[in-house]
């Protein structure tokens, strides 16, 4: 039996080719996403960091007494370290809206953000070598 | 929004916090169709229970998925399931399960562009839906190794032929792996980070 064969995508420069008739977007079949959900993006000011799922996030004050259930939720989660995309599973909310509370926390200084290691141009080896490492004893 | 009492949120066993002495994380995105196995796979290597983290699609989104009839203003959510492994106490690795599709990928910040690499898992029952992923990865300079999840009644490619249908460089590893199995699971990741570190040397000015 001989499995199917892949095609080469074409150069990003060419359009790509017009849906078939009517009878609505097929899957896959939409080319232009653009941004489906805007809250995260850059904020007013713009200078704020972006915050990725694994920017690990730590409470450096107690909440006051103006924090809202959901912030005071947050707060006691990150007394440890812990990562953007385990503070939305454990509070049940969306990525974006953790990103919004985060970006006002952070504002306030309740907590402080450490960015991750996100991927170079040229690999960081000792980087990959501790996680190889890291790995073996798993 | 209806939020919980503050009080009655569960946050993680005590075993499952991290050091404080933890500086930074890194990823590994796992991507693949549905049903191929990437939930199995992150909960086999995973230190904690398998948590998901979910996003809601707006309106922009919708009407590519096969929900003809329902209302199409309704948001819809997305999950995403993870997992993660401490690799040194200043160092920890998340491993993301992500949906092959383009479209959700736009849903979380920087999911790929951060990434160290990719894995991407296979079903040789429904190798096609993987045409579209290895595309995109390429497209977006996102390093990865593609890893065959052997299914007891999948037919059975030799190496070459499979590489060959997917179009594959000589260099990008190409494994069978038991997604339910820990050391199995292990070895993929490990092929993922032997490569991007095969990459790394090659950097070296000779």
């Amino acid at each position: 039996m001989t499995p199917p064969q892949r095609r080469r995508r074409q150069s990003r420069e060419q359009p790509p080719p017009e849906p078939v008739a009517a009878g609505g977007p097929k899957e896959g079949e939409q080319k232009n996403p653009e941004r489906l959900y805007i809250l995260t993006g850059a904020a007013a000011g713009g200078e704020r960091a972006p915050i990725d799922l694994v920017t690990l996030i730590v409470t450096s004050a107690d909440p006051p007494p103006t924090a809202t259930p959901e912030q005071s939720a947050l707060l006691r989660l990150c007394r440890a370290p812990l990562s953007v995309a385990e503070i939305s599973a454990y509070l049940s909310l969306p990525f974006g809206v953790v990103t919004v509370l985060l970006t006002d926390l952070l504002t306030a200084e309740l907590v402080q953000a450490r960015a991750p290691i996100v991927r170079q141009a040229v690999p960081d080896r000792s980087l990959l070598e501790a996680v190889m490492h890291g790995l073996q004893k798993l | 929004m209806d939020f919980k009492s503050s009080d009655t949120v569960p946050g993680p066993r005590a075993e499952d916090h991290l050091p404080h002495t933890t500086q930074a994380a890194v990823k590994i995105v796992i991507v693949g169709g549905f049903g191929v196995g990437k939930t199995t796979m992150v909960g086999s290597v995973s230190e904690i229970r398998p948590l998901t983290t979910e996003e809601t699609m707006t309106q922009a989104g919708i009407g590519v998925d096969d929900n003809y009839g329902s209302d199409t203003k309704t948001a819809t959510t997305v999950a995403m399931d993870f997992g993660r492994i401490s690799i040194t106490e200043q160092l920890v690795l998340y491993l993301f399960g992500t949906p092959g599709q383009e479209r959700f990928w736009f849903l979380w910040n920087g999911l790929f562009e951060g990434a160290l690499g990719a894995v991407v898992l296979l079903d040789t029952r429904r190798l096609e839906v993987s045409f579209d992923v290895i595309g995109r990865l390429e497209e977006r300079g996102v390093p990865f190794v593609v890893a065959v999840n052997s299914f007891p009644d999948a037919p059975r490619y030799p190496t070459a032929e499979l590489r060959g249908a997917l179009d594959l460089p000589e260099e990008i590893p190409i494994i069978e792996c038991d997604a339910r199995r820990r050391a199995s699971s292990r070895e993929v990741l490990m092929t993922l980070m032997r490569f991007l570190h095969s990459l790394a040397v090659q950097h070296v000015p000779a």
